[in-house]
């Protein structure tokens, strides 16, 4: 869906490049996160993808057609656009905010309401209620949540997220982070998505492309990133507690083997994760757990020794 | 005092007519011709850091020149009259609003700019519908600030054969003759504070739903 070759991008001609010779191919439906530090030239990539910044050199292709070749206005009209504090236009209703690019493709009045309506449903924002409203009646996260409608009204089949929830709350940013890679999801939109948190990435991505000045280091699935990081930089960059962030990226119900638990047993639920379950065996200092279902079922135990196996 | 004051006013009743709309002309001309340039002006610097810095210094030197000062170096360039009178209480009258046209415009949030711009809104777009209703109450007040200088700059005009109501202040300073000055003067002060209500009025009109506060 998204190709990018052999990008480079140099803000002073005297100073390293921002972005050196980066190519990287993103397919439909796919999240790819970019992160790295500071300066590492993950927001750059990103807005070079809707020409918010011209690169040097290199080409970059969606969905075949050559972004320079484009008009950049009509370009970014087709291409949602998120960023981290939102810019929510502040004398402008949360339903006008939403309608922006429709209004901007010359949709109909009764259309554009229409789909305002179903898009603050679609994010869980009850029309009737937020509509007439300013930005600033919202909270932070409500916020976010109009800027992600916003950026999907015209039903864009690729969206820029540049630490959209960056700016948010531990709680509601995990709230915010679950419930839109559920959305995204359903309405396969490819994604380049930049954050400087690793756990975000392992949580969103499909797969995560790992930058250090300007270069990519390592461009996987975030199991295996986490498996075989390429490098030192990489494995520094994930953290000492890879083990057990690749748990945390494990489903309980996947590594359930038949079997009567003993008594004393935790009950584990099979949607959790690998690093809930090992959590679970050590606070009751047993080697086996109960896997139940949503409804309390049996499904099987978990014992440390399946958990070691599923890193192995 | 103000009773002699009144009887020379129903006494005189064209030439206050005529020193009243000459005043009312003049601060309005001034102050329309100072905002046709100085929007423009700011609008197009605004979007250049050079040229807004420079613009931001030489309104600021402008704003610190004496109005009487500006009057009397207008006179051996231009002569005497309305038209002199004119010129330089519109060049009084452009550091305010040019000042706060830049001001309105830099003070956007830069995400707020951003977000529009990465969903397709042409440089055109933006400033119509962004920067623009965004910046309009401060520019109002800049017009405010501008009028209030230019009607009491105005009766400066009377030094050098502008007409207007400092006619009477002048001429009652000469003549020691308070009642006539009063005249002059008084007329000047609800003109300004009347001038100052109805930017005030209509600066709350201007600014967007969303911006004000509740």
């Amino acid at each position: 869906m998204i190709e990018i070759a052999h990008l480079s991008k140099r803000f002073a001609a005297s100073g390293p490049p921002a972005v050196d010779d980066l190519s990287l191919s993103i397919g439909e439906g796919e999240i790819c996160v970019l992160i790295g530090p500071s300066g590492c030239g993950k927001t750059t990539t990103m807005r070079m993808i809707n020409r918010m910044i011209e690169p040097d050199s290199g080409v970059i292709k969606i969905a075949g057609r050559d972004v320079t070749n484009i008009d950049a206005v009509e370009l970014r009209r087709s291409v949602g656009y998120v960023i981290q504090q939102v810019g929510l236009f502040p004398h402008m209703t949360i339903g006008e905010n939403v309608a922006t690019v429709p209004q901007l493709l010359g949709w109909d009045s009764a259309r554009i309401a229409s789909r305002v309506d179903a898009l603050l449903e679609q994010v869980d924002m009850d029309p009737k209620r937020y509509r007439d409203r300013y930005p600033r009646e919202l909270s932070g996260g409500q916020k976010q949540r109009v800027g992600v409608a916003r950026a999907l009204a015209a039903d864009p089949p690729v969206m820029l997220m540049d630490e959209p929830f960056g700016a948010l709350d531990p709680i509601t940013r995990a709230a915010l982070q679950d419930e839109f890679l559920r959305l995204l999801y359903e309405l396969r939109k490819t994604i380049v998505f930049v954050t400087h948190d690793i756990d975000e990435a392992l949580k969103m991505g499909t797969r995560i492309a790992i930058l250090r000045s300007g270069r990519l280091v390592q461009f996987d699935r975030p199991q295996a990133i986490l498996a075989h990081p390429s490098d030192a930089f990489v494995e520094a960059f994930v953290g000492d507690d890879r083990a057990l962030k690749r748990l945390g990226l494990l489903n309980v119900g996947r590594f359930a083997v038949a079997g009567a638990p003993p008594a004393g047993a935790p009950a584990i639920d099979a949607s959790q994760d690998l690093r809930d379950a090992l959590s679970a065996l050590l606070a009751a200092n047993v080697d086996v757990g109960a896997v139940v279902d949503g409804q309390g079922v049996n499904r099987g135990v978990i014992t440390l020794h399946a958990i070691r196996a599923a890193l192995a | 005092m103000l009773e002699e004051a009144w009887q020379f006013l129903i006494t005189h009743p064209s030439q206050f007519a005529t020193a009243l709309g000459v005043h009312v002309a003049l601060s309005a001309a001034a102050l329309a011709i100072a905002a046709g340039i100085a929007i423009p002006v700011g609008i197009v610097a605004a979007h250049r850091p050079r040229a807004a810095f420079a613009a931001i210094n030489v309104a600021n030197i402008g704003r610190t020149l004496p109005s009487l000062a500006v009057l009397a170096l207008v006179m051996p360039l231009l002569g005497t009259g309305f038209l002199p009178s004119l010129f330089a209480l519109s060049l009084l009258a452009l550091p305010p609003i040019l000042i706060n046209t830049l001001v309105g415009i830099r003070g956007i949030d830069a995400e707020v700019v951003d977000a529009a711009r990465g969903m397709g809104m042409t440089a055109r777009g933006i400033l119509a519908k962004i920067e623009w209703p965004l910046a309009l109450p401060v520019i109002f007040a800049g017009l405010r600030t501008a009028a209030i200088q230019v009607i009491s700059g105005a009766v400066l005009a009377a030094f050098i054969g502008g007409g207007g109501l400092g006619d009477f202040i002048t001429a009652g300073i000469a003549m020691m003759a308070v009642p006539q000055l009063l005249v002059g003067a008084i007329p000047v002060t609800l003109l300004a504070l009347g001038a100052d209500y109805a930017f005030g009025a209509l600066q709350r009109r201007i600014t967007p739903r969303g911006l004000r506060v509740a």
